[in-house]
């Protein structure tokens, strides 16, 4: 009865152009399914893209993490302004989402330019225009990241990382240390400070390794983060013009009678 | 191998021998013209700083002033809970109005560098003679856009601009496809021996959001000569979305207007080439009247 109403209201229906109730709610249901599995693999492929991102070194400017895929546009524009050629923009099994600007400092690296030439062209604000001194840009910073390898901690004075840096004696510095092999000389180990660091990767071309010592890695990879509740005495100290806990008691030292105090 | 029947008659062979080779071919010409000058202006650009269109089809900017942006990127990123900058939005209205105008699909069969992939896939399977199709519910595609714009307000990321293939061919073209082209392979195997016009037609979440775009425009292609029609079927086998067509070309009884009113079409205006009694013309919306004065 209900199969014989239903071939009815089929046919009825397919005579008239107009899908039945039940054709309906087929498809929408067909559809559903099939744009919810593309969607679950597309998550799958974003969540492993974004895995992969903290590798790729973005151009100055650029809105720290998902702020920044959100607003880029992915138009190349930077790409195409950059005028050392730089920047390029990922294709689909890069390391770095497709379609947005990264570069590799040991390729190109950032030349630093005066009037910053990819943000002014960045139409969206994914690369912020609130950057106006290049010297505040953190596209990265460079870590050591081969202590073993890197040839001024062989007590060589390499140094190129430290005389390459735009920022010398600022974002990397060299800092003496003993040189425990020969007893005598010093190791100038090159140090490099990621609040000045702008992650442009001069050094990390510039190493004269076959694999770079130093390396430019993005800021949230880089970077450890302290536990909110650490508290540091000394700023502590500085903060409240004193120590917040007591003095520590001075106990009197008491010696046996007759014995000689040094 | 293309089965007798088929190498009987080629699609569009009389209009062929009826108005000649350029003329039978005018709208494809065109448009073809019309995609690869695109590509190459901004590859121009790009390789010799020639700055007459600077970007790429997702943003871009004309000699260096005029913003365009695409307004289906835009509604990701505003989905993403991102608010573009002015630059970016201006150029997205520039676009918007352009093909609310002309008719939104229009950038599927003139702009998009993907049409060119599908086209020539919808090609090989007429001459080798494939028939064999997987039925694919037109509406997907709108599942399509609901997806690329749902998933970044769920994850916070333009999930679709990552496999995006049309923002990836035609960026790629300009700036190197890389490892692209496999996903561009993946669209012409999946049109030519799975489901014929599977990607344009039935799956693009852009297709659909400029199908959208473009309901009210001013630009249609018109069966204005349905009467001529001989049922020949020409333009049912070239044309992208054939379901539209029915109702133009046999709707003279109901009084169904013989102005492609449907969002899908592309004008493409390839019926028009195809069409031995020029049955098909390209006007805009207003000339519903003109039949009936005949």
């Amino acid at each position: 009865m209900k199969q014989t109403m239903d071939k009815q209201r089929h046919s009825e229906s397919s005579a008239s152009k107009a899908p039945s109730r039940r054709q309906f709610f087929t498809d929408v249901a067909r559809g559903a399914s099939a744009a919810g599995m593309v969607g679950l693999g597309l998550t799958a492929w974003a969540s492993s893209a974004k895995r992969s991102d903290p590798q790729a070194i973005r151009p100055p400017g650029a809105l720290s993490g998902d702020d920044f895929l959100n607003a880029c546009l992915r138009c190349g524009l930077c790409v195409e302004d950059c005028p050392y050629d730089t920047l390029k923009l990922a294709t689909l099994f890069d390391p770095a989402p497709s379609g947005t600007p990264w570069f590799e400092a040991r390729q190109v690296p950032c030349e630093m330019c005066e009037d910053i030439p990819c943000v002014a062209a960045c139409p969206s604000g994914a690369l912020d225009p609130a950057l106006q001194n290049i010297d505040d840009a953190r596209m990265g910073t460079a870590v050591l990241i081969d202590e073993k390898n890197c040839l001024n901690f062989q007590g060589l004075r390499c140094d190129v990382c430290y005389r390459v840096c735009p920022l010398i004696d600022e974002a990397i510095t060299l800092e003496r240390q003993r040189n425990s092999r020969t007893g005598k000389h010093a190791l100038f180990i090159p140090t490099v400070h990621a609040d000045i660091c702008t992650g442009c990767g001069k050094c990390e071309e510039a190493c004269v390794l076959d694999e770079t010592a130093i390396k430019v890695l993005p800021m949230a990879l880089a970077s450890g983060s302290l536990g909110q509740h650490y508290r540091l005495g000394w700023e502590e100290k500085a903060r409240n013009g004193g120590s917040l806990v007591p003095e520590q008691l001075k106990l009197e030292i008491r010696r046996p009678e007759n014995s000689n105090a040094n | 191998m293309p089965t007798e029947r088929q190498a009987d008659r080629r699609v569009g062979a009389e209009a062929l021998a009826q108005l000649g080779w350029w003329h039978a071919h005018r709208f494809l010409l065109l448009r073809r013209f019309c995609q690869l000058s695109i590509l190459a202006l901004f590859a121009a650009s790009f390789w010799y700083e020639l700055d007459i269109l600077k970007g790429n089809l997702s943003s871009s900017t004309v000699l260096n002033t005029v913003p365009l942006s695409d307004p289906f990127v835009l509604a990701q990123i505003i989905a993403s809970g991102h608010w573009p900058a002015e630059t970016a939005l201006l150029g997205g209205f520039i676009v918007l109005l352009f093909y609310v105008l002309i008719g939104g699909r229009s950038y599927c069969s003139w702009v998009c560098p993907v049409n060119i992939v599908t086209d020539a896939a919808s090609w090989l399977r007429r001459r080798l003679g494939i028939s064999k199709t997987t039925r694919i519910s037109n509406s997907l595609r709108y599942w399509m856009l609901g997806l690329s714009l749902l998933l970044p307000m769920l994850g916070g990321l333009l999930i679709w601009e990552l496999v995006n293939p049309v923002s990836l061919l035609q960026r790629g073209l300009i700036f190197g496809l890389g490892s692209g082209w496999v996903l561009i392979a993946m669209i012409f195997m999946l049109d030519l021996f799975i489901s014929q016009r599977a990607w344009c037609s039935h799956l693009c979440p852009m297709g659909a959001f400029y199908g959208l775009i473009g309901k009210l425009s001013v630009i249609r292609i018109n069966a204005r000569n349905r009467e001529r029609c001989d049922d020949c079927m020409d333009c049912y086998k070239v044309c992208p979305e054939p379901q539209i067509l029915k109702p133009v070309l046999k709707g003279a009884a109901n009084s169904v207007s013989p102005i492609i009113f449907a969002s899908d079409c592309t004008n493409c205006s390839r019926c028009i080439d195809v069409c031995a009694e020029s049955v098909f013309e390209i006007n805009t919306r207003f000339t519903t009247e003109v039949e009936n004065k005949k």
